[in-house]
């Protein structure tokens, strides 16, 4: 703490010399005072209704987007359709459609007219009365182009497709004969929407996480300066304590709250019958898990270490806002970009989006085994750094209250 | 012993304090005292470490204090804080804690406290639903609770009603009487006057006078005398006796200064020789200087 050494007492100065100490007093340690700090914060944030209503909403919400998305697509996947006993051969050995087998063609109709159905299937020339039949080449060609319709060459069908106002497009094509298809370039392929999904899925839990415990941290920083309990915590321990008893703390309600979710998704997933997604989706989930541990630890550094330049809980959003910039980015990037590889390839290495990047270039099966681990290292790599600095940051303006530290003062010290 | 060697430190181009060195005897409760601004807060900073100061050295039995003495230390500073949203006898275990304490000593302590600073009844209250008078009895059983090995308290009685005075000064009191050095500053002259038995007194970051109270009395003031003589009528013939100078004159009553020393002695002894001339004398003594009036010698 000085400068100058006074000779006398230098001698018997050291950190041998021992002193009685009082009554129940352990030997003191670093680890030990970390962990009470992360276990005040772990205690005080479950103690918190808000916290505890605000996590079962996500947690509920979660749950009910994978039922409701598991039931939409269940009915999606089959569609009804209604057979006659002339055409019910040609549904036989089908997969994915849902049979109702009718007397005549006139039921069938009905049950098409009643949307009980979504098409009957009937003898070719059975319903040329009808009014606004079409043939189901052109349907298919003007709905789908990327349907496969019979070759010109093929003899005509023996039966016909009837709906209601649409052409019903799955029904046609499952029972099409799909010519073998070769693509040139296997990118391009049709997982466009889903990939869209489940990279909005990791941002959206990261962003979340990310906000919710890095603000948490935030507060809890302004609050020990704006109470001035700071300066007693200061007096017994020292403030990179304090620091990493923050990240830990939070860090470790954030994790846990992510293996909440993980188990939630997967449990749902089981249980609405999608768990080959579930199976596509495991790698990914796990590469996410772990580069969230250190992306969130990044971001609570930088969330401590600024919200330290301030004293009222009033400027913490202020002072946090560029962090909270660098937590929506990778949000935005893999909303609009999801589908550019290069935009991704970048986003998979930088620290700050590489949590949601990187999982997702795995999930859609873009990146080389080598290319998570250089991106972890890169993320671990920085978020050491930041440690360093921030916890420095944080220690030099923690005692200075009242006007905003400036930046540049805090790193001097 | 706590020991302050040299102690200097600027803050900018400001130097707030110059060369201070000051020590605190093992079982003495030492006043601080200066006026607003004076310095007494950064020093008190720098003694625990919050704080680092440009040059000098702080010291305890002679060995510059480590991060693990200071975390021995009670500390109470002037801007007081506790978690408002904590229940008062959980967050003073969780500082016992930190401070090293085992789980079931902090909350042994804990309890004792409180119930010793009259704070057993709200234990179990969130510190924010506490009156303020109450909060700081709760701010004291937070410096106290790991039976520090010395004691730092800048203004622990601001803020407290006269009862509330008395008890936290019994229980500073028997905390020096353990052996442990105490060092507490104050506004509040007359309580540094009773409570303490030395005195370090700052003014513009320099150290004016440090010592035991005894002994800053009698270099700091001139002694005093005063005399009744109500029974024989006015007082006022004081004034000319030679070596006294008058302080106060109401009626048959006089307060009067005298040099120091032997001189100063006897023109006291001629002014009682005179007064019994005179008339009947119904009190004559040495009055002591109050804090105050040696405060306002030492920093004039």
């Amino acid at each position: 703490m000085s400068t100058q050494t006074t000779p006398s007492h230098a001698a018997g100065a050291g950190p041998g010399s021992t002193r009685i100490r009082p009554s129940g007093a352990l030997p003191r340690s670093a680890a030990r005072s970390t962990w009470l700090v992360a276990r005040r914060e772990i205690t005080m944030r479950l103690r918190s209704k808000a916290f505890l209503i605000s996590t079962g909403i996500l947690m509920l919400a979660i749950l009910a987007s994978i039922i409701v998305g598991g039931l939409l697509s269940a009915t999606s996947s089959a569609p009804k359709v209604a057979v006659v006993s002339g055409t019910s051969a040609v549904v036989d050995g089908v997969q994915g459609l849902d049979v109702t087998q009718v007397e005549s063609v006139e039921a069938a109709e009905q049950l098409v007219r009643d949307e009980t159905v979504d098409a009957a299937i009937v003898p070719r020339g059975s319903m040329t009365d009808t009014t606004g039949s079409t043939d189901a080449t052109d349907a298919t060609d003007a709905t789908d182009a990327t349907t496969q319709s019979p070759p010109p060459g093929q003899p005509a069908l023996d039966y016909e497709v009837a709906a209601l106002s649409e052409a019903p497009t799955s029904v046609v094509s499952l029972l099409s004969v799909a010519p073998q298809v070769h693509l040139l370039e296997p990118g391009d392929d049709g997982d466009g929407l889903l990939s869209y999904i489940i990279g909005i899925a990791f941002g959206i839990v990261f962003f979340m996480s990310a906000i919710t415990f890095g603000s948490t941290i935030a507060q809890s920083v302004v609050e020990e300066k704006q109470t001035r309990v700071v300066e007693i915590l200061l007096s017994t321990i020292t403030a990179r304590e304090l620091m990493a008893g923050k990240v830990l703390g939070n860090s470790i309600l954030a994790f846990g709250q992510i293996a909440v979710i993980a188990v939630i998704s997967a449990l749902g997933l089981t249980i609405t019958g999608q768990s080959a997604l579930l199976g596509a989706l495991g790698a990914a989930i796990a590469w996410f898990v772990v580069f969230f541990v250190f992306g969130f630890v990044l971001l609570a550094a930088l969330y401590a270490a600024t919200a330290a330049l301030v004293s009222r809980q009033e400027d913490v959003g202020s002072v946090t806002s560029p962090v909270t910039m660098l937590v929506m980015i990778p949000y935005f990037l893999v909303i609009f970009f999801n589908s550019n590889e290069t935009v991704m390839a970048v986003m998979s290495y930088v620290p700050f989006s590489a949590p949601v990047g990187m999982p997702l270039r795995l999930f859609l099966g873009d990146a080389e085994w080598w290319e998570p681990l250089l991106s972890l290292a890169i993320l671990a790599l920085t978020t050491a750094v930041v440690i360093a600095v921030g916890s420095r940051i944080y220690a030099n303006s923690l005692l200075r209250t009242g006007a905003r530290v400036k930046l540049r003062d805090a790193l001097r010290g | 012993m706590l020991e302050v060697e040299g102690v200097s430190r600027s803050f900018g181009s400001r130097k707030v304090l110059h060369d201070v060195s000051f020590a605190v005897g093992d079982g003495r409760m030492t006043g601080f005292v200066g006026g607003n601004g004076a310095g007494k807060t950064t020093t008190m900073r720098i003694i625990l470490g919050v704080l680092s100061s440009d040059s000098g050295s702080v010291t305890l039995d002679g060995t510059r204090l480590t991060p693990a003495d200071r975390a021995l230390f009670g500390y109470m500073p002037e801007e007081r804080g506790l978690y408002p949203k904590m229940k008062v006898a959980e967050q003073i275990v969780y500082l016992g804690r930190l401070h090293g304490m085992s789980d079931a000593a902090a909350t042994k302590s804990t309890t004792d406290l409180l119930d010793r600073l009259g704070l057993g009844e709200r234990a179990n209250a969130t510190v924010e639903s506490l009156s303020l008078g109450n909060q700081q009895r709760a701010q004291i059983a937070a410096a106290l609770v790991h039976d520090p090995s010395v004691l730092v308290l800048d203004e622990p009685f601001s803020g407290l009603d006269p009862l509330a005075v008395q008890t936290v000064q019994a229980v500073l009191a028997e905390h020096a009487a353990g052996g442990a050095p105490v060092l507490f500053s104050s506004h509040q002259l007359d309580i540094v006057e009773r409570l303490c038995d030395d005195l370090v007194v700052i003014a513009d970051g320099v150290i004016r006078a440090s010592g035991s109270r005894e002994e800053l009395r009698s270099t700091h003031s001139e002694p005093r005398y005063e005399i009744d003589v109500s029974g024989s009528g006015d007082a006022g013939w004081v004034r000319d006796v030679p070596g006294v100078s008058v302080v106060d004159l109401d009626g048959g009553y006089a307060l009067f200064g005298v040099a120091r020393g032997d001189a100063g002695r006897d023109a006291a002894q001629s002014v009682l020789r005179r007064a019994l001339d005179t008339g009947p004398v119904a009190r004559f003594a040495p009055v002591h200087p109050t804090l105050s009036q040696i405060f306002t010698e030492v920093v004039k």
